[in-house]
């Protein structure tokens, strides 16, 4: 099972995990990635907006090609929106598998896609100065590999 | 056609989205920023640089030269940076 969800409130890493545990069934492999908010350069705080709808299908199509991709017993989506300070987790992203390779490289697919394509964007204060955060070219040199 | 905006480009616009009668000079995403451009200085200031704009058309990515109808929904933001 597939379970994707974008919210403003805060999750539990731990609660996630043993879900993809239960959902995976005679799983082999969970592999996760939890990424957090850093504090680089005295950010205060980070405001995430987001394209309601449309984050939901574009997570739901990636999840969907990388059922294609890999062998998934069940994968879990989690991305926060709103504003979040350093040390609060952003999104969660956890796949189980029979094999360690299928759950390590989904959950990497499924981040690159993450950060290219889900229209999310993230305004960072500083002081008093707000700036929205660039794309980085590296993130588009890390989706391209996995282009068929 | 209802038209949203996000990220800087709503602050730049200054609303999230706007219902608008599509006029026959616009036919697909070029023509319709073409259009808004001319709408008000935070528009062209907006679109000023149309390479810094990306686009969806009833919530699927795709690119300038996407056909638009009445009643479609068209959303204009910078690139996505999520994750």
């Amino acid at each position: 099972m597939s379970e994707i969800r974008i919210q403003q409130e805060d999750f539990d890493s731990g609660a996630e995990m043993a879900a993809l545990e239960d959902d995976g069934g005679d799983a082999g492999a969970i592999a996760s990635f939890v990424g957090l908010v850093r504090g680089d350069g005295g950010l205060s705080s980070m405001t995430l907006d987001h394209y309601p709808g449309m984050c939901e299908s574009e997570i739901a199509a990636h999840a969907g090609e990388a059922r294609k991709r890999w062998s998934i017993l069940a994968l879990r989506i989690v991305h926060r929106i709103g504003r979040l300070v350093p040390g609060d987790r952003i999104v969660f992203v956890g796949v189980a598998s029979k094999h360690r390779q299928a759950a390590f490289e989904a959950a990497e697919f499924l981040m690159d896609y993450l950060k290219t394509r889900a229209p999310f964007w993230k305004l960072e204060r500083r002081g008093e100065s707000e700036t929205w955060v660039r794309a980085r070219a590296e993130d588009d040199a890390s989706v391209k590999r996995w282009i068929r | 056609m209802k038209i949203l905006y996000f990220a800087w480009v709503k602050q730049k616009i200054g609303k999230a989205e706007e219902t608008v009668d599509m006029p026959a000079s616009v036919t697909n995403v070029a023509t319709l920023i073409d259009f808004l451009r001319k709408r008000g200085t935070g528009y062209e200031e907006a679109f000023k640089n149309p390479a810094l704009i990306r686009v969806a058309v009833n919530q699927q990515h795709t690119d300038f030269n996407a056909i638009v109808h009445p009643g479609d929904e068209v959303a204009f933001f910078p690139p996505v940076t999520g994750g």
